[in-house]
C-alpha cells in the first residue's frame, strides 16, 4: 500500500478473567516483531471489544481466555462484528481452550488457538500470514 | 484509489469510515493528501485540547474523567492517543484505552490509539489530518494526548487551542519549574494526583514561576505574533483527582475561561494563521526530506562528493550546498 504500512493488531481479554501476563508477553513479543499493538486491558465485554476494533480499524484481533468463558463470549463477539459488517479482520484466540471446544470456535470464524507453551515466532507468523486485508 | 464514498460517509457522522480513513491517512501520505483535500471545507469547528505530560502522571485516566464530564454536557467527543514508536522494531505497544475505563458510547466518543512513528515534538505525522477526519466527523471537542513527555517536546502548542500540562506532585524543584520549553507553552497547569504528598508544594513552584515571569514578559521583537497566545494569557493552576473527579467543575470552568480569552482578545485569529502556516511547514519538511532521501540514495554523484569529503578536498557544508543544487531549489 505504501511506505509505512505498519500491521496493526488489537489484544485484549474478554470478561471476568484477571490473568493478562499471557497477553502483554504476546503483546510485547508483537510489539517486537514491528507491529503496532493496542493493549485494552482486562475485562472487557464483547461491546467494549467490537466498539474499540470498530475505532481503532485493526488488521488483527487476539483474544486472550484463560477463564473458559471462550464458549460463551468469542461467538458473540463474531456476531457483533458481523452485525457492524466487519469480515475483513483476522481474529485469533488464545489462552485455554480445551480441543472439543474449538469446533465450535472455529464455525465462528475464530483462529490460532494458541495454548502454553507456545513458540511467541508462531503466533507472529500467524498474524502476519493470515492477515484478510 | 477512490475516497468519495467513504468521504460521504464519514460527513454523514458513520463511525467505520472515520477509523479507516484514519488508517489511511496514517499509512499513506497520498491518500492523506486526497482525504485532507476533500474534507477541508469540514473542518474547523471543533475545539482542540491538548493534553500533555511526563509518562505515568495520568493523562489517559485523566482524559477518561474529563470526557465523562464533557459528555454530559452533550458534546460529541473525539481522543486522538499517541504513544512511542520503537526505534529497535519500528513496532509500538499503544496502552492507553487501558486507563480509559469509563464505557463510552460510539455515539459521541471516539476514541484512537497512534504511534508516533519516530517523529519528535510529542505527535504523530498523522496526528493533524487526525484532528481533521474527526472534526468532519463532528465532533465537537478534540482531545489529543501526546507521548509521555520530557522537557521539549512542545508541538501539540501549534495544533491544540488550549494546553493542559500534566504535573504530579513529588517530580522536580522549583527550578525544574523555570525551565524553557514544556513550562512555557501551558495554558493550564493541572496538578494530578492531588491526594499525594506534596500537591499543595507543587502549586507553590508553579504560582511562584509565574510570578517571576509577571514584571517581564516577552520581548516583542523576539516573540512576534507567534507566541501571541501565550504573552497575553496568565496560566491557571488547578490541582485535581481524575480517580475521584475532584476539582474537575472548576478545570472546566477554566478551560471555558481559556476559550473565551481566545476569542474576545482576538488571539483566535492569530492562532488560527499560525496552525496553518506551521501544518503546511511540517509536510513541506516531510516532502522535502523524502525528496532529499530519494536523491542520497539514488544519485550516482553523492558517492563523489563523500570521497570528497574524506580526502578534505570538501567539507559536509560545501557538500550539502551541492546537494541543494542538485535538487534545483536554490
Amino acid at each position: 500500500m505504501s511506505e509505512s504500512r505498519k500491521i496493526k493488531v488489537l489484544v485484549t481479554k474478554p470478561g471476568l478473567d484477571g490473568h493478562d501476563r499471557g497477553a502483554k508477553v504476546l503483546a510485547r513479543a508483537l510489539r517486537d516483531a514491528g507491529m503496532e499493538v493496542i493493549y485494552t486491558g482486562i475485562h472487557q465485554t464483547p461491546d467494549d471489544i467490537v466498539n474499540t476494533i470498530i475505532q481503532e480499524d485493526p488488521d488483527a484481533v487476539m483474544l486472550s481466555m484463560l477463564s473458559g468463558a471462550h464458549n460463551a463470549l468469542c461467538p458473540v463477539i463474531m456476531e457483533k462484528l458481523k452485525a457492524n459488517g466487519i469480515d475483513d479482520v483476522l481474529v485469533g484466540v488464545g489462552g485455554i481452550i480445551p480441543d472439543e471446544d474449538k469446533p465450535l470456535l472455529k464455525k465462528h470464524g475464530l483462529q490460532g488457538f494458541y495454548g502454553p507453551g507456545t513458540e511467541l515466532k508462531e503466533i507472529v507468523e500467524f498474524v502476519k500470514n493470515n492477515l484478510k486485508r | 484509489m477512490d475516497f468519495s464514498n467513504l468521504i460521504d460517509k464519514l460527513i454523514d457522522g458513520d463511525t467505520r469510515a472515520a477509523a479507516r480513513l484514519i488508517t489511511l491517512v496514517e499509512n499513506d501520505i497520498q491518500a492523506a493528501e486526497k482525504i485532507i483535500n476533500s474534507i477541508y471545507k469540514y473542518t474547523g469547528n471543533a475545539y482542540i485540547l491538548g493534553i500533555t505530560g511526563a509518562p505515568g502522571s495520568g493523562k489517559s485516566t485523566f482524559i477518561s474523567t474529563l470526557t465523562k464530564r464533557l459528555i454530559t454536557q452533550g458534546k460529541k467527543i473525539g481522543i486522538i492517543c499517541v504513544d512511542p514508536t520503537s526505534p529497535l522494531s519500528g513496532g509500538a505497544l499503544l496502552g492507553d484505552r487501558i486507563c480509559m475505563k469509563e464505557n463510552f458510547s460510539l455515539d459521541n466518543v471516539f476514541i484512537r490509539s497512534m504511534a508516533n512513528r519516530m517523529q519528535l515534538g510529542g505527535l504523530a505525522r498523522a496526528t493533524e489530518d487526525t484532528i481533521k477526519i474527526l472534526d468532519a466527523y463532528g465532533c465537537d471537542i478534540i482531545i489529543v494526548e501526546t507521548v509521555g513527555v520530557g522537557q521539549s517536546e512542545v508541538d501539540i502548542f501549534k495544533s491544540a487551542h488550549t494546553v493542559v500540562v500534566l504535573l504530579v506532585p513529588g517530580l522536580g524543584d522549583d527550578i525544574q519549574a523555570i525551565k524553557a520549553g514544556i513550562m512555557e507553552i501551558t495554558d493550564i497547569f493541572v496538578i494530578n494526583k492531588m491526594d499525594l504528598v506534596g500537591a499543595d508544594k507543587k502549586v507553590a513552584d508553579i504560582t511562584q514561576m509565574l510570578e517571576l515571569g509577571m514584571n517581564f514578559k516577552y520581548s516583542e521583537e523576539k516573540t512576534e505574533t507567534n507566541f501571541a497566545k501565550i504573552k497575553q494569557w496568565t496560566p491557571e493552576i488547578v490541582k485535581v483527582n481524575s480517580k475521584t473527579g475532584e476539582n474537575f467543575e472548576e478545570l472546566l470552568g477554566i478551560i471555558e475561561k481559556h476559550k473565551n480569552f481566545l476569542s474576545s482578545s482576538g488571539i483566535i485569529a492569530i492562532y488560527k494563521i499560525n496552525r496553518i502556516k506551521n501544518e503546511t511547514f511540517q509536510i513541506l519538511k516531510y516532502k522535502l526530506t523524502k525528496k532529499v532521501e530519494k536523491l542520497l540514495s539514488t544519485n550516482s554523484l553523492i558517492e563523489d562528493y563523500i570521497k570528497l569529503v574524506m580526502d578534505k578536498s570538501l567539507d559536509p557544508y560545501s557538500m550539502a550546498n551541492l546537494i541543494i543544487q542538485l535538487l534545483g531549489m536554490e
